[in-house]
C-alpha cells in the first residue's frame, strides 16, 4: 500500500503557529515585503533547524540530548584555532569537526546504553565536561581564525535562477530536513519512533534497541557539528556561540508538539517549530521587545508546548475556572 | 433468591431513574445506539454484556461523566441534565468503580467526608465526621469497621464497603457498582452479597455490572443485556437461565465457537529432544505443520517458559531444538525471527504492541525491526495482510490504542504473519477480548495451521484450550506431566496439571 502524504500528528498546530508569525512579521517590518526577508530568517534560523533535527532524534527515541550547545562551542574554538585563517585547512578541518560530532554522540549513546544511565544524566555530564575543555584549550578567549572558504558556508550565497542569492546555509538545511523526512518514513526510521513507544515491543519484534538509540546519539551529534560548522560562518567565533541552544533546540522541538518521552511527533513539525521560535525571536525584536526577554519567552512556550501537548484542545477546559470535578463519589 | 423484590407484586415499584434512548459516539463511532434502563427503588438491576458492548459508557452516562448524544435521563420524574459527576451526585447516583477512589493515609471518616468535612467554629469537627459515619456504617450493619481507622490497614473488602459509605453519605439513592468481585477473595465475595441485599432492602436502586453469571443470578431481580450498544433486552431473572443470557450477549449460540480441526498434521516443523533450563527439564515433543498444540498447565507450572526459551529470551540449557530437522540455537528474540519463530506475547500492551504507533506501524515492525534490506521495504502486501486478519480500524494510520482488544490482537497476529513464520507461539491469545473477536481469531489460528503454520498455544482458558487443539500438551511443575488428544475432557486436563493423576504418555 502507498502512504499518500499526510500530516503527521501533531504538525497542524505548529504550522498554524509559523504561519501567523510569518504574516505577523509581513507587518512589522518592511524587510519582509519581499522574499528576501524571509530568505534572511531562513538563513538565520539554519542551525537551529538542524540542530532541532538532532535533538528530534534523540527525543523521539526516548532520550535528551543536553550536550549540543556546548558541542556546537567547543566546535567552532577548536576550529577556528585549526584553521588558522588558511584556506588550506578549511576541508580536513571540517571533516575533524563532522568526526568528533559522531564520536560525542557514540559516546552519549554507548554510555546511555550499555551503563544504563539516563540519556539526560549522561548529556549533562558531556555538557560540562565539554564546557570545561573549551576553557582549559582556550583559556576563556579563543584564539586564531576562521579562513573565508570555511565561513563561506554560514554567511555566503550561490547564485541561482529565479530566486536570484541562495543563501549555503539555507541549503544545508533543505537538504538535512529532506533527509531527516526520508530517514523517518524508512522502516528504520519507524522502528526508531516504535523505540521511543514501547522498546520491549521492538525488542521481542527482533529488533536491536540499542543501536537504534545509539543511531540518535550519533545523528544528534552530527547535526550538531553542522550546526557549529553553520554558525561560525554566520555568528563569528566565541567562547559563548553555542550557550544555550541546547534548551533552544529542545523547546522548538517540544513546539513542534513531539511528546517528551518519545514514541510521537514528526521530523517536519521540529523542524517548523525551530522556524517558529526564531521567527517569533525576530518578531520581537522588530517590535522593540528587549533581547533580554528571550529565555523568558522560550521559557514560557516550553512549559506552555507541553501542556498543549498533555491536554490537547482540551487544554482550555481545564484552565477554565469551574472545572468539573474528576469523576469520584 | 431475591427474585422477586420489588419486580412485580401488588404494589407498583418506585422508578428511581429511568433513561430513555441514550445515544453517543465517539468519534463519529456509535457506543450506545438508544439504550433505555429502567431502575426501581429497592432492586438490584444487573446490565450485562460483552466488552465493549457498552457498559462502561452507559455508567459513565449514568455518572455524567459523559454527556449522552440525545436521549433522556429522567430522574424521579423529572427530567435532568448532568454536565459533571458533580450534578450526578446531587440527583443522588453514585458509581462504585473498580479502582477505590480513597485516600489510603486517611481515616475512614475523614474519606467519608471528603470535601464536604462538617466544619465548628472555622475547624474541621472531627467528631461530628465519626458520628455520622458510625451511624451510616452501623445503618448498614458494618460495624466491625472503626471510623478512626486508617483505610490502607483495611482489607479490599472493607474499603469497598467504606467507598459505598462514602456515596451514601452524599445521600445516594442509585449505586451503579462496576464488576464489584473483581478485587475481593472468594470468602469476601460472599460479605459483599449481604451488603448488596441490605442495600436492597433499604431501598437503595442498585445497578450491578458483572461478567460473572453466577453473581448476577444470586443477586439480581432483572437483568438488562446489551449487545454492540445497543438495548437487547430486559427481563425478570427468574424467567432465564445462564444460557439465554449468554445467547443474548454474543446473539448466537456458542457451539460454532471453535472451528473444525480439518488440518492434516504434516512434517514436523519443531522439534525438543530433552530440552531443559532453570525452570522446566526433560522436554521432548514435537509441533508438525498445520497443528495447533495445546500448552496447558497452572500458573508457574512451565507453559511460559517453554516459550520464552524457545524464542531465547530465556535458552535451554540441555537437549536441543530442531527446526525443520535441523538441530538449531536460538540465542534471543531477533535469532528466532529470523529462524522463523513467532511469538505473540501473554502481555499486549506490554510486549506486543507500540501503542501510540498506527496500525500499519505496528504490523510492519517485525519485519522492519528482523529483517534487512528488500524484504523490510516490501510493503505492498499490507493491505491484503490486514484484510487476512480482518482487523477493523478506520485506517492503516489509526493509532493502535484506539483498537479495541480483539482488533489489537489481530494486529499482533498481523505482525507476525508479515514475516510469515513457520512456527508460532500464541501465549493467552483471547485475553481480554469479547466473544465476537475470540471467534475470529479462533479461525484465523485454525487457517494459519491449514497454511502449513505449526502453532504452539498457551491458554489458561480450558475450554479454549480443548476447544482449539489438535493436541494438549500438559504441564505440571516444570516437566510435562502428559499428552491428551484434542477434545479432551477438562478433568482430565486438571488431573495432570495438578499432579493427581500419572501421565498418560510421555
Amino acid at each position: 500500500m502507498r502512504a499518500r502524504p499526510r500530516l503527521a500528528d501533531g504538525t497542524g498546530p505548529v504550522l498554524v503557529v509559523l504561519l501567523i508569525l510569518l504574516v505577523g512579521l509581513a507587518f512589522a517590518g518592511p524587510a519582509y515585503a519581499e522574499p528576501g526577508g524571509y530568505l534572511a530568517l531562513l538563513k538565520r534560523a539554519a542551525p537551529l533547524v538542524v540542530l532541532a533535527v538532532g535533538q528530534y532524534f534523540v527525543i523521539v527515541s526516548g532520550g535528551f540530548d543536553l550536550s549540543v550547545g556546548s558541542l556546537v562551542t567547543a566546535e567552532v574554538v577548536v576550529a577556528a584555532r585549526l584553521v588558522n585563517g588558511d584556506d588550506a585547512n578549511t576541508g580536513w578541518v571540517i571533516a575533524l569537526l563532522l568526526g568528533c560530532g559522531i564520536l560525542v554522540g557514540l559516546v552519549n549513546g554507548l554510555i546511555t546504553t550499555k551503563l544504563l544511565v539516563p540519556s539526560f544524566i549522561v548529556t549533562l555530564g558531556m555538557l560540562l565536561v565539554l564546557d570545561g575543555a573549551v576553557f582549559l584549550w582556550s583559556g576563556g578567549a579563543p584564539r586564531g581564525a576562521l579562513s573565508p572558504s570555511f565561513r563561506l558556508i554560514g554567511r555566503g550565497s550561490v547564485d541561482v535562477p529565479v530566486l536570484g542569492q541562495l543563501p549555503w546555509s539555507v541549503i544545508v538545511l533543505l537538504v538535512v530536513v529532506a533527509a531527516a523526512v526520508w530517514f523517518m518514513r524508512s522502516g528504520t526510521g519507524r522502528t526508531l519512533l516504535a523505540v521511543g513507544d514501547n522498546e520491549n515491543v521492538v525488542r521481542l519484534a527482533g529488533g536491536r534497541v540499542d543501536r537504534l538509540r545509539l543511531l540518535a546519539f550519533v545523528l544528534s551529534g552530527l547535526l550538531a557539528s553542522v550546526a557549529a560548522i553553520l554558525l561560525a560562518g554566520f555568528a563569528g567565533v566565541s567562547a559563548q556561540v553555542g550557550e544555550g541552544l541546547e534548551f533552544r533546540a529542545i523547546t522548538a522541538v517540544v513546539l513542534g508538539g513531539v511528546l517528551l518521552g518519545g514514541g510521537r511527533g514528526s521530523v517536519v513539525a521540529a523542524a517548523a517549530g525551530a522556524l517558529s521560535l526564531e521567527a517569533l525571536f525576530s518578531l520581537l525584536n522588530l517590535l522593540g521587545v528587549s533581547g533580554a526577554l528571550e529565555s523568558a519567552v522560550q521559557g514560557v512556550i516550553i512549559i506552555a508546548a507541553v501542556a498543549y501537548a498533555a491536554h490537547g484542545a482540551g487544554l482550555w477546559r481545564v484552565l477554565r475556572p469551574h472545572r468539573p470535578v474528576p469523576d469520584t463519589a | 433468591m431475591a427474585v422477586t423484590h420489588g419486580t412485580s407484586g401488588a404494589d407498583d415499584p418506585v422508578a428511581v431513574v429511568r433513561l430513555e434512548g441514550i445515544e453517543k459516539s465517539f468519534f463519529g463511532v456509535p457506543v450506545l445506539r438508544g439504550v433505555d434502563l429502567l431502575l426501581h427503588a429497592g432492586e438490584v438491576h444487573a446490565l450485562v454484556g460483552e466488552n465493549g458492548a457498552g457498559k462502561s459508557t452507559l455508567l459513565k452516562v449514568l455518572a455524567g461523566v459523559h454527556r449522552p448524544d440525545s436521549g433522556r435521563i429522567v430522574v424521579r420524574d423529572e427530567e435532568v441534565s448532568f454536565t459533571a459527576p458533580r450534578d450526578a451526585q446531587a440527583a443522588g447516583i453514585a458509581i462504585i468503580h473498580q479502582e477505590f477512589t480513597l485516600l489510603e493515609h486517611r481515616t475512614v471518616a475523614e474519606n467519608v467526608f471528603l470535601g464536604r468535612e462538617p466544619v465548628r467554629r472555622g475547624q474541621v469537627d472531627r467528631r461530628a465526621m465519626e458520628t455520622q459515619t458510625r451511624q451510616l456504617l452501623d445503618w448498614l450493619g458494618e460495624d466491625g469497621i472503626e471510623p478512626g481507622t486508617e483505610v490502607a490497614r483495611l482489607s479490599v473488602a472493607r474499603k469497598q464497603v467504606v467507598e459505598i459509605v462514602k456515596a451514601l453519605s452524599a445521600d445516594a439513592k442509585v449505586l451503579a457498582m462496576d464488576e464489584p468481585t473483581a478485587a475481593l477473595a472468594d470468602n469476601e465475595v460472599e460479605l459483599l452479597y449481604g451488603l448488596v441485599r441490605r442495600l436492597r432492602d433499604r431501598g437503595i436502586a442498585i445497578l450491578y455490572v458483572s461478567h460473572r453469571m453466577r453473581e448476577v443470578f444470586d443477586l439480581s431481580s432483572r437483568i438488562t443485556v446489551l449487545k454492540d450498544g445497543a438495548f437487547v433486552t430486559c427481563v425478570p431473572t427468574a424467567d432465564l437461565d445462564t444460557d439465554q443470557v449468554v445467547r443474548h450477549m454474543v446473539g448466537r449460540p456458542l457451539e460454532a465457537l471453535y472451528p473444525e480441526r480439518t488440518s492434516v498434521p504434516g512434517a514436523v516443523r519443531i522439534a525438543l529432544r530433552g530440552a531443559g533450563n532453570e525452570r522446566v527439564r526433560n522436554l521432548t515433543f514435537d509441533v508438525r505443520a498445520g497443528e495447533i498444540v495445546g500448552l496447558a498447565g497452572l500458573q508457574g507450572s512451565g507453559r511460559s517458559a517453554i516459550a520464552r526459551a524457545i524464542w531465547g529470551v530465556e535458552p535451554f540449557t540441555t537437549g536441543t531444538v530442531e527446526l525443520d530437522g535441523v538441530p538449531t540455537r536460538v540465542t534471543g528474540p531477533r535469532t528466532a525471527v529470523r529462524k522463523g519463530i513467532g511469538y505473540v506475547t501473554e502481555d499486549r500492551k506490554g510486549e506486543g504492541l507500540a501503542l501510540r504507533q498506527s496500525v500499519r506501524d505496528n504490523t510492519l515492525l517485525v519485519r522492519r525491526a528482523a529483517c534487512r534490506g528488500a524484504a523490510a521495504r516490501q510493503a505492498a502486501d499490507l493491505t491484503r495482510l490486514l484484510g487476512a486478519v480482518g482487523v477493523v480500524a478506520r485506517g492503516p494510520h489509526q493509532e493502535v490504542r484506539y483498537l479495541s482488544g480483539g482488533n489489537q490482537q489481530k494486529v499482533v497476529l498481523g505482525k507476525w504473519l508479515a514475516v510469515r513464520p513457520r512456527v508460532l507461539i500464541v501465549d493467552e491469545p483471547t485475553r481480554g477480548v469479547d466473544v465476537g473477536a475470540k471467534q475470529t481469531l479462533y479461525r484465523l489460528l485454525r487457517d494459519l495451521a491449514d497454511d502449513g503454520m505449526a502453532i504452539l498455544m498457551i491458554s489458561s482458558e480450558l475450554p479454549e484450550l480443548i476447544g482449539m487443539s489438535d493436541r494438549i500438551l500438559v504441564m505440571h511443575e516444570g516437566a510435562l506431566a502428559g499428552v491428551l488428544p484434542g477434545g479432551a475432557d477438562e478433568e482430565a486436563v486438571m488431573g495432570l496439571a495438578t499432579g493427581h493423576q500419572p501421565g498418560a504418555v510421555a
